[in-house]
């Protein structure tokens, strides 16, 4: 009976959104508040959203910004997986590379914009460096802090067991830092989205971004709901993602 | 496998060390804290830099590093790699040294039918408990068959009657594997259950090297003999056999029975801490209880030390200041004391 009730469980959070649809389909049906053209019902958005995934335009902008969000999160990861290591396991590199990166880690992403135009020009490279830039930075400071967190006698201990260094990386102190680095990742792979779609709307013509902008310069509200919506969704599907790879690396042992 | 020889060892707090630990041997080497002790095995397992020398079997390893000096290191947290489950944990050792993986599996086996731990075999160390991860992490160190075992008070987080139980387990082991061991700890009863010798060390010094009964009957030195609780020292007059690891001795008019087995007794000590003190007449059998006058009382950091002349001898109890104060001690007072029996060591009379 409990385990057929905690199934269950998570069905509730519909609720919420069930009750939440429901008054916004109703207010704006009833003309209840001042401006009601600015919210079109909620039966409106999904009509919209399957017409713009009828005639396509949806699916191409958000393939876009899809590709962008996955090349640049995937390499800013991998980089700052790469470098996090390298400077958490050696003590003279962190020193050398420290100060210079903790000069350029506060710069918010979007302040990378005008420069990234003029050096990289407004084509595809430039959502995707930025999304560089937005991932690297977080995950290769969670990697550096998991890695030089990982209890010195844990390294001693495979040490004396015979281990050399880069069995002692690779299968303790990487397995120990994962915690740290799934922050990293998880907190990243939501901003992306943030940081692309800030991207499209002020440079790039294409994506989801540009589909908003469009869509507010015809004051098609609707639309913009339904990039909103989609937006959303990605944000919570790229994070519940990770959460859900860290659960399975390390939730047996945590 | 092998002798160990520190030769004038320079690491922080230890200066000028100079050690030998003899072929299967399980040496204790005891002291407070901060006295250089983990120091002193980091160097011989190599987990540290130092000055001086360290030898195995005569050939000096100082160039060795940790992962090739072939030493089992068990650590005062246990260190339990914890996304690891017990047998990975256990077969770590042996796939950093590149064993084939059939000799693994029954070499993993093999340990952990030694242990008897098979039930943990597919558990994680967050599912253990104390003793349950004592056991696994000594199966851990011992798996690649290293020269040397080296433990770093690996009993200190355990409760005292587990503890027990496995300091005397340990000490089989150590002989069953015919391994050279060094053991640290600060407890003294400890040292001198396990020890086959024991080094005495203060402030990076090694005060004293010898046998515990020696240690305890002969300490060197005011600092050893400080640092053991000056134990009270009896001469046995008359000594018999009474079977099942039990004899009686006389000293000084009084009758003691102590845990031992053997010919004779030369001599028995017991710490002062080891010994009762109450104003009334304690229940039971008398056995090992007597009655005397306190002669002196001295107050130390946290204790109180007592003077009390029990027949021809003069005896000294150590009791905690809070106990001391809810007493009516003074001296004068008649009191009762009672020799806690398995605390009593002895010495027979054929060491001298």
């Amino acid at each position: 009976m409990k385990n057929v009730l905690s199934k269950f469980k998570p069905g509730w959070g519909i609720l919420p959104i069930a009750v939440f649809l429901a008054i916004w389909e109703l207010v704006a049906r009833l003309d209840i508040l001042p401006g009601h053209f600015f919210l079109p019902p909620f039966s409106t958005v999904v009509a919209e959203f399957y017409h713009l995934s009828a005639s396509g335009v949806l699916g191409e902008n958000f393939l876009s910004s899809l590709v962008r969000v996955l090349i640049g999160f995937c390499a800013g990861s991998v980089a700052g997986i790469v470098v996090g290591t390298i400077m958490g396991w050696r003590t003279v590199v962190n020193k050398a590379l420290n100060p210079i990166i903790s000069l350029f880690y506060p710069i918010p992403t979007l302040g990378w914009i005008p420069l990234l135009m003029l050096w990289i020009g407004i084509n595809e490279m430039l959502p995707i460096t930025l999304i560089f830039i937005c991932s690297f930075f977080p995950v290769l400071y969670n990697t550096v802090t998991g890695i030089r967190n990982v209890d010195q006698d844990y390294i001693k201990a495979a040490r004396t067991l015979g281990a050399s260094d880069g069995k002692v990386l690779a299968t303790v102190v990487m397995p120990l830092a994962l915690p740290n680095i799934f922050t990293g990742l998880r907190l990243e792979a939501g901003m992306a989205w943030r940081v692309i779609i800030a991207a499209e709307m002020v440079a790039i013509p294409t994506g989801i971004g540009a589909l908003l902008m469009k869509a507010e310069s015809l004051i098609r509200i609707d639309i913009i709901i339904v990039c909103l919506i989609v937006l959303a969704i990605m944000c919570l599907a790229f994070e519940k993602f990770f959460e859900y790879l860290e659960a399975r690396l390390t939730a047996r042992w945590r | 496998m092998p002798s160990i020889t520190l030769k004038n060892i320079c690491k922080y707090v230890c200066r000028d060390v100079n050690l030998e630990i003899f072929d299967r041997e399980l040496l204790v080497v005891l002291g407070s804290n901060g006295a250089g002790k983990t120091t002193l095995i980091n160097i011989i397992a190599g987990l540290t830099d130092y000055e001086g020398s360290v030898l195995f079997d005569n050939v000096p390893v100082d160039t060795l590093p940790a992962n090739r000096r072939e030493v089992g290191y068990l650590f005062q947290a246990l260190v339990l790699f914890p996304h690891l489950d017990v047998v990975a944990n256990i077969a770590y050792g042996l796939s950093a040294r590149k064993w084939p993986q059939n000799r693994i599996e029954s070499r993993v086996h093999e340990l952990l039918e030694l242990m008897n731990i098979e039930h943990l075999a597919s558990r994680y160390p967050k599912q253990l408990s104390g003793g349950e991860r004592q056991r696994v992490a000594l199966a851990r160190a011992i798996a690649p068959s290293p020269r040397v075992l080296l433990l770093d008070e690996p009993l200190s987080s355990l409760d005292a009657q587990t503890a027990k139980y496995l300091r005397t387990e340990l000490k089989q082991l150590q002989r069953r594997l015919g391994i050279t061991a060094v053991y640290v700890t600060h407890d003294l009863m400890e040292a001198i259950d396990m020890a086959d010798r024991v080094a005495v060390i203060h402030n990076g010094h090694v005060e004293q090297v010898a046998e515990p009964e020696k240690i305890l009957f002969y300490p060197e030195g005011e600092m050893v003999s400080d640092f053991i609780g000056a134990p009270n020292i009896l001469d046995c007059d008359y000594c018999q056999n009474l079977g099942q690891g039990i004899m009686e001795i006389t000293s000084g008019g009084l009758k003691l029975i102590v845990p031992h087995e053997g010919e004779s007794i030369h001599k028995v000590a017991i710490l002062p801490r080891h010994i009762y003190v109450s104003e009334t007449k304690p229940p039971g059998q008398g056995v090992n209880g007597f009655q005397g006058v306190i002669t002196e009382i001295k107050y130390a950091r946290n204790t109180v030390r007592i003077g009390i002349a029990v027949a021809e001898n003069n005896l000294v109890a150590e009791i905690p200041y809070h106990i001391f104060e809810e007493m009516n001690l003074a001296v004068g007072k008649e009191v009762f004391l009672i020799l806690r029996m398995r605390r009593i060591r002895v010495y027979e009379s054929n060491i001298s």
